[in-house]
């Protein structure tokens, strides 16, 4: 329940329960009817990780990182075993290569059906949840959860279960699925690909406030792919860079008032990961039928509004879902399912695109392969700076709202972002500070 | 006409490796080999639509979850689903993902909540990353144990009775 109190502060407080991992709070600042300042915590459960990764092997690595995140696990497991692969001196071969990006196609279906369907949907038609608008729109909803089943299910099949796989591994994957295990999924992907259309067509009849920043985007970039576990780090204001330089070029710094860690370009600048950026970087590299998908439903080959970021997600399920069915058809099973890892005293790095951005994963291991320091840095920390830019630029079109109605529009303005605390339907604690 | 099997279920939910959260599991590891053969054992983190799938093809549900409603730890409520929604304020929901709470309404919205459908809800006190069930929650296993057990016997000894 929220309360308000009718002082010259304003605090509004939403309870929630403590099983809630992230904590969500947002403080505002007003004078004269300007937003003065905007101050956004979001907690991340990585750094928690990085710590307990010291000592541990670092072929143990890929199982404790996949319990970071319960929507999300394929990318830090990607992340994780690209950047022991790298400190190592190993590559897998293109069989191992295409099944890696399959077992990543599940994940932006399923995680980012959830977002468009479950969290974010609802904001944009005015329903308080996705319970309430399943009561006018179940056939979308249904809709929704067939194509996050069919998301699981893909991962499932090559990750050993949906949440937690337990079956990726420095070097490849434990087990790999026989060709006939995939074509049985084959129906299900074609199934989950006009359910994607159609999702695109839906999200694009919302309507979107008209708001553009100019943001620096940034995104892996790769020669031949939309990018999932491979590219250079590249950006729309030049950056262009290997992996290995990211921490040249972008800082983590603490900000006293938090326990966050804010990331930013060594000027100072934030930046934007996600959807927005991998697709404005990248809109080349989707397949024909995902550009055809963008521009019927009114995207340019670039995006700088972030409310039409349901509709670029729903571009990327297209593209996921035809780009499962592609590697599908084409499929030859690994042999082996994993190639050998010999380790060595090195340090290593890795950025893979996970369905919220670009999540960055470095570390330095002894001799046996024991992870003596690791840095991971996930695409929502990356965001923070953005967030707060995006809130201070936009809430000043809606002061005159109550504080109800003002957190409400905060809340869909922070799900733009996915961020790993937006599924609460009131998760942020607001205080606004109007004297 | 070939009389369709009746799917019971029970369910745990949670997470094992943090604290209280676990204890959904834990009672179902208790009743292993202790229910019906018809009753099918299964123990999820709770992502919805594998909850989904469970429940939308089942004809009696038994879930069991932890809680945080304020209440003394370890007190132990049973809810009737069919008959009214759980209490909002009572069941936390995961930072990415739908909650049960909001699994169970959606289904109900949709017209697949199970003609029977019962949650056993267990006041947890302690979510700590790696830490074991508390006292209070680790003395409730038993007692809602044999609760759910009870209550699939029931439902198998009204299915005989059906079938007879």
């Amino acid at each position: 329940m929220n309360k308000v109190s009718i002082m010259s502060r304003k605090t509004i407080k939403v309870d929630y329960l403590a099983r809630v991992e992230g904590e969500g709070a947002f403080k505002i600042v007003v004078r004269d009817g300007v937003v003065r300042s905007a101050e956004l915590n979001i907690f991340e459960p990585p750094r928690f990780f990085e710590a307990l990764l010291r000592g541990r092997s670092c072929e143990e690595a890929p199982d404790i990182n996949a319990r970071i995140c319960g929507i999300c696990p394929v990318a830090y497991q990607m992340s994780t075993v690209h950047a022991i692969e790298n400190a190592i001196g190993i590559s897998v071969g293109q069989a191992l290569r295409e099944l890696r990006r399959l077992i990543y196609c599940g994940e932006w279906i399923e995680s980012h059906a959830l977002h468009v369907y479950m969290l974010h949907a609802p904001d944009f038609l005015g329903f308080d949840g996705v319970v309430d608008m399943a009561r006018k729109h179940g056939e979308q909803v249904r809709r929704g959860l067939a194509l996050k089943k069919a998301g699981n299910q893909l991962i499932a099949l090559i990750g050993g279960r949906e949440i937690h796989p337990i079956n990726v591994r420095v070097g490849g994957f434990y087990r790999t699925p026989q060709r006939r295990e995939l074509l049985q999924l084959r129906d299900t992907l074609k199934q989950a690909l006009e359910h994607a259309l159609n999702t695109v067509r839906w999200v694009a009849s919302f309507e979107f406030p008209d708001r553009e920043r100019d943001y620096t985007l940034v995104a892996l970039r790769h020669p031949g792919e939309y990018p999932f576990n491979e590219g250079r780090i590249v950006s729309n204001k030049g950056l262009d860079i290997p992996v290995s330089h990211y921490e040249k070029h972008f800082a983590e710094s603490h900000v006293e008032r938090s326990t966050a860690l804010h990331s930013r370009l060594r000027g100072g600048q934030s930046y934007l990961v996600g959807p927005l950026a991998r697709y404005s970087l990248n809109f080349d590299r989707l397949s024909p039928l995902a550009q055809q998908a963008a521009r019927d439903a009114g995207l340019g080959p670039t995006c700088s509004n972030p409310y039409r970021s349901i509709v670029v997600r729903a571009v990327e399920v297209v593209y996921a879902c035809d780009e499962a069915l592609r590697i599908i058809d084409s499929y030859v099973e690994p042999d082996p399912a994993a190639v050998p890892v010999q380790t060595r005293a090195s340090r290593g790095y890795a950025a893979t695109e996970a369905p919220r951005g670009l999540l960055y994963h470095s570390y330095q291991l002894d001799e046996d392969g024991t992870i003596s320091k690791a840095s991971i840095v996930p695409p929502t920390s990356q965001n923070q700076a953005s967030i707060e830019e995006d809130l201070v630029s936009f809430v000043g079109c809606y002061l005159d709202l109550d504080d109800i109605a003002l957190q409400h529009r905060c809340e869909q303005t922070v799900r733009n972002y996915d961020p790993c605390i937006s599924c609460a339907t009131h998760f942020l604690r607001l205080d606004i500070d109007r004297a | 006409m070939q009389r369709r099997q009746t799917c019971h279920v029970l369910i745990g939910l949670g997470n094992p490796d943090r604290g209280d959260d676990g204890v959904g599991p834990r009672v179902v590891e208790s009743l292993q080999g202790q229910l019906p053969q018809c009753v099918h054992i299964e123990k999820l983190a709770g992502e919805m639509t594998v909850l989904f799938n469970w429940l939308e093809r089942a004809d009696a549900v038994i879930l069991v979850d932890a809680c945080r409603s304020g209440a003394l730890a370890g007190s132990i409520r049973r809810f009737d689903v069919v008959a009214a929604p759980l209490p909002s304020d009572a069941f936390a929901i995961s930072t990415h993902g739908v909650g049960i709470n909001e699994t169970l309404e959606l289904l109900r919205v949709l017209g697949n909540l199970p003609p029977i459908c019962i949650v056993y809800a267990i006041e947890a006190t302690c979510f700590d990353a790696g830490a074991a069930l508390s006292e209070p929650v680790a003395a409730a296993v038993p007692v809602v144990a044999t609760a759910v057990q009870s209550e699939f016997e029931c439902l198998q000894a009204n299915m005989e009775r059906f079938d007879a």
